[in-house]
């Protein structure tokens, strides 16, 4: 009772459900990991036939909480009441047993499997000869799939389905092991804003039907959106508890954060100055050897932010490694200022005043191992002032170093510790320190707030931004379309290998966006088929493109 | 009529020598398909194979009884694969290397119990050898009895291991399980799947398919052990997995075109064919072999976990 009253002086209204007991209660949950302390005396319920959100930053204990209820972790106090009952979960199978399903953010699906062995896996039905009987499985799958509305193709092999599908296959999964409570980890960072709605339906049916949800989030939209009720985390902790319909995003982003947040990012109109980067009908293969990019044209000019919207595996990647020289294109033109350098090698593009942030910072952004000092002169070790003949002048590499921590604000005690023992945030910042430091002409960042938490998103956003009015050309890869939207002055589209749409992004909706990222075709789209000199430049105007739908407007 | 007689022998030959080089090379490479679809690379067969030759003969010689011999080929094969897996599974130490000392050592291993036990180099004394099967009926057919019917229990052996991995790997639920183990370890685990316990399974049965093929060479070919016997048909082996793409049959296919090979060099020293040299038909298995490696003949992807030792997170 002290608990709620707590919460009660936090500003939260704690309806208790009377009638129903909950289905799980955590209680006083604290886990450490050397260093930190994960959870610190956290405590949450979960009623039937409700969405709980958990709601918190990167890094604020939401996973490892529910990895303790799904028998992945042990906590070092605390304990875990399902049904009112005490219960000692050790490993997936307790909790599974306890009818307790997780999916987790990144896929436990295995790609050359079928979706029926997916689903059925760990617990296969045989037949009297100790066969595997895979039909039941199938006829299972289907059966259940019909119950809850949710679409699959049981002898579809997983690599070859949509993200989409198989979502939903890890719900079937959970379900197919009887769960009564679900636990969804950031089920929509994958998703397009329509499959979004289609999960949302999803989860409500699923509720409907008597099922408890928890849904790990740090989207404030989708909670609202979603959920019956909501607990906040941060740093470990638990902030507050309370209905969904009795708080609003303002509130809940303050208690996430812990100081006031601006959610809405405050720029200037852009003043586009020359041609600084051109793409020509560019073609490149992915790694399956597959045609990854088919015929890609568009350009950036000086002092804009030409975001890149898409869903995940549509060409990004392959787009960023042909314009660092990281990929070799099969055809086309790359023109920087000018110049064709197609194919070049990356120092040469790097000369060209190139820089770019790699989507994958820990593996392509930085050298782990290496000390700050040195991550930073990644790019042009091999020139003075740093190289002195065949040494390096490692006075000057870290007084460097101490410069350009201070400006921006690398969280670091010295320069000379390794990379790998910094925060992401840090780890990121070094990387962005890096590559704006070398006054660069075109700025290719790919996913640059990607693990961030709030903070060094601001931080991050503020630097594109400054870098944009001091005339810079930037392009901007995100698979976050509220990154896209908020930074961009211009968005395309990008589907399948192919730029599809293009609009200003002050014209650009999240419904039109996602519609085009979905492969959806637009009007204009249809209206330039057949004609002859249709081609893509007919079709991306600088007008905002109508869909075909008329309810997304 | 006489050069069709002998052209007939000839094809008899081939086969029966076709069979006899692969039957080694089947076994071994069944081994290495469970172990590395459970996601251990198993680089020790070759050790393993030489340790299971030599203790498979020294069982033989003291009881003068050859199953016994095979059954103690088995066991130690086992065993050594036991010290594999525990370095690899256990430990999570490097799976190429663990494998590499474990070849090394056996070379030098098997070297020096032959001196210790026999006071003797190069080669055992003669032993009790595992006798021929004759398969009744398919023995009276012409041609075709005198290429099958008559062999080492060992070239049924494998045949039949052929058989029934296939069955174990894709039609049953450990097979499943297998599988997922050696896809994606993780997943496996979430849904209760003990990554571990699938892992030892996979490299002890590794072992006693690899003790097997030792088996078969110092009591089912040969009726004696020879200091490096197995003269890198592990690694043949191996190639020939990665070849079949890691299934069974792939790899019964594999094993059959690299015997094949060796019996086309056999049988051209014999018959004295010098329009090629022997040493090319010497060559030939394992510029197949290599060429496999690389993926110029038929692509293929192994299971994605392979080789990469599984930690549980905390």
């Amino acid at each position: 009772m002290q608990r709620r009253l707590a919460f009660l002086e936090r500003g939260f209204l704690t309806l208790q459900k009377s009638m129903k007991a909950p289905i799980v209660e955590m209680r006083a949950i604290t886990v450490k990991f050397p260093g930190v302390v994960a959870n610190d005396n956290v405590s949450i319920d979960v009623y039937p036939g409700e969405i709980l959100a958990l709601l918190g930053e990167n890094g604020a204990g939401k996973t490892t909480l529910m990895n303790v209820l799904y028998g992945l972790y042990r906590p070092d106090e605390g304990e875990i009441l399902i049904r009112g009952e005490s219960a000692s979960i050790s490993n997936p199978n307790d909790a599974i047993q306890l009818g307790i399903g997780m999916v987790h953010q990144h896929f436990m699906l295995i790609p050359p499997f079928t979706v029926a062995e997916n689903i059925v896996l760990g617990i296969e039905p045989v037949n009297a000869g100790g066969k595997l009987d895979i039909n039941k499985a199938i006829h299972d799958v289907e059966e259940l799939s019909n119950q809850y509305g949710l679409i699959v193709d049981p002898k579809a092999k997983v690599e070859n389905i949509s993200v989409g599908m198989q979502q939903r296959v890890e719900i079937l999964k959970a379900l197919y092991r009887g769960a009564e409570v679900l636990i969804l980890d950031e089920p929509t960072a994958v998703l397009t804003p329509q499959e979004v709605d289609e999960l949302s339906a999803i989860m409500r049916g699923l509720v409907s039907q008597g099922k408890s949800i928890i849904f790990i989030t740090h989207k404030l939209r989708e909670v609202i959106a979603v959920s019956d009720r909501v607990t906040v985390l941060r740093q470990g902790k638990c902030v507050g508890t309370g209905e969904t319909k009795n708080t609003t995003a303002e509130e809940l982003a303050q208690m996430m954060v812990g100081r006031k947040v601006v959610l809405s990012l405050e720029k200037e109109p852009a003043q586009p100055g020359d041609t600084v980067l051109k793409v020509d009908d560019l073609h490149a293969r992915g790694s399956r050897n597959l045609p990854a990019l088919k015929g890609v044209s568009f350009d950036v000019k000086a002092g804009e932010i030409v975001g890149i919207a898409g869903i995940e595996g549509n060409g990004q990647s392959e787009l960023v490694e042909c314009l660092t020289g990281l990929r070799k294109a099969t055809s086309g033109h790359i023109y920087v200022n000018g110049i064709d350098v197609l194919n070049n090698q990356p120092r040469t593009l790097i000369e060209q005043g190139v820089a770019h942030i790699p989507e994958d910072r820990q593996n392509r952004g930085l050298i782990l191992d290496f000390t700050v000092a040195e991550n930073f002169i990644l790019r042009n070790y091999y020139r003075p002032p740093f190289a002195k003949g065949i040494n390096l002048d490692y006075r000057k590499v870290h007084a460097y170093a101490r410069e350009l921590i201070s400006e921006f604000d690398v969280r670091t005690p010295s320069e000379n510790v390794l990379v790998r023992s910094l925060s992401g945030g840090n780890q990121q910042k070094v990387v962005v320190a890096r590559e704006l430091s070398g006054e660069p002409k075109l700025l290719i960042a790919s996913q640059p707030t990607r693990g961030l938490d709030v903070g060094a998103i601001e931080f991050v956003h503020r630097r594109l931004l400054a870098q944009r009015d001091q005339g810079k050309a930037i392009l901007l890869v995100s698979l976050e379309l509220e990154e896209i939207m908020s930074l961009s002055d211009r968005i395309l589209v990008i589907y399948e290998g192919q730029i599809v749409g293009e609009m200003t992004a002050d014209k650009a909706t999240e419904g039109e966006l996602g519609f085009l990222m979905a492969g959806g075709r637009t009007k204009r789209g249809l209206l330039t088929e057949g004609s002859e000199e249709s081609g893509q430049y007919r079709r991306r105007t600088q007008e905002p493109l109508k869909t075909s739908f008329s309810h997304i407007s | 009529m006489e050069t069709n007689l002998a052209d007939v022998t000839i094809y008899i030959a081939l086969v029966v020598s076709t069979l006899r080089m692969a039957t080694p090379l089947i076994l071994a490479g069944l081994g290495g398909v469970f172990s590395e679809r459970s996601g251990v690379v198993n680089i020790a067969l070759e050790g393993i194979m030489l340790i299971a030759a030599f203790m498979g003969m020294l069982v033989s010689h003291f009881t003068r009884a050859p199953w016994l011999g095979v059954l103690a080929a088995v066991a130690s094969g086992i065993a050594v694969a036991a010290l594999h897996g525990v370095l690899c599974i256990k430990y999570k130490s490097n799976q190429v290397v663990s494998g590499t000392a474990i070849n090394l050592f056996s070379v030098s291993f098997t070297g020096f119990m032959l001196r210790k036990v026999f006071e003797h180099a190069g080669q055992s004394p003669p032993v009790p050898k595992v006798a021929d099967w004759t398969i009744p009926f398919i023995e009276k057919i012409p041609v075709i009895g005198a290429m099958i019917g008559k062999h080492t229990p060992f070239v049924y052996l494998s045949l039949l291991a052929v058989v029934i991995s296939h069955f174990v790997l894709f039609k049953t639920r450990l097979g499943l399980r297998i599988r997922a183990v050696g896809e994606h370890p993780k997943a496996a685990e979430t849904v209760g799947v003990d990554v571990f316990a699938i892992r030892y399974l996979c490299v002890l049965l590794s072992g006693a398919l690899a003790g097997l093929a030792g088996a078969s060479l110092s009591l089912g070919f040969l009726s004696q052990f020879r200091e490096n016997m197995t003269g890198g048909r592990g690694f043949i082996a191996l190639a020939a997995m990665i070849f079949g793409k890691w299934t069974p049959y792939g790899t019964l296919k594999a094993c059959l075109l690299f015997g094949f090979a060796d019996a086309l060099q056999i049988l051209s020293q014999t018959l004295g064919l010098t329009f090629i040299p022997t040493d090319f038909l010497l060559m030939a298995p394992y510029i197949l072999t290599m060429a496999a490696l690389a993926g110029i003949i038929g692509r293929s992807v192994p299971p994605a976990a392979s080789g990469i030792p599984y930690e549980r997170q905390q």
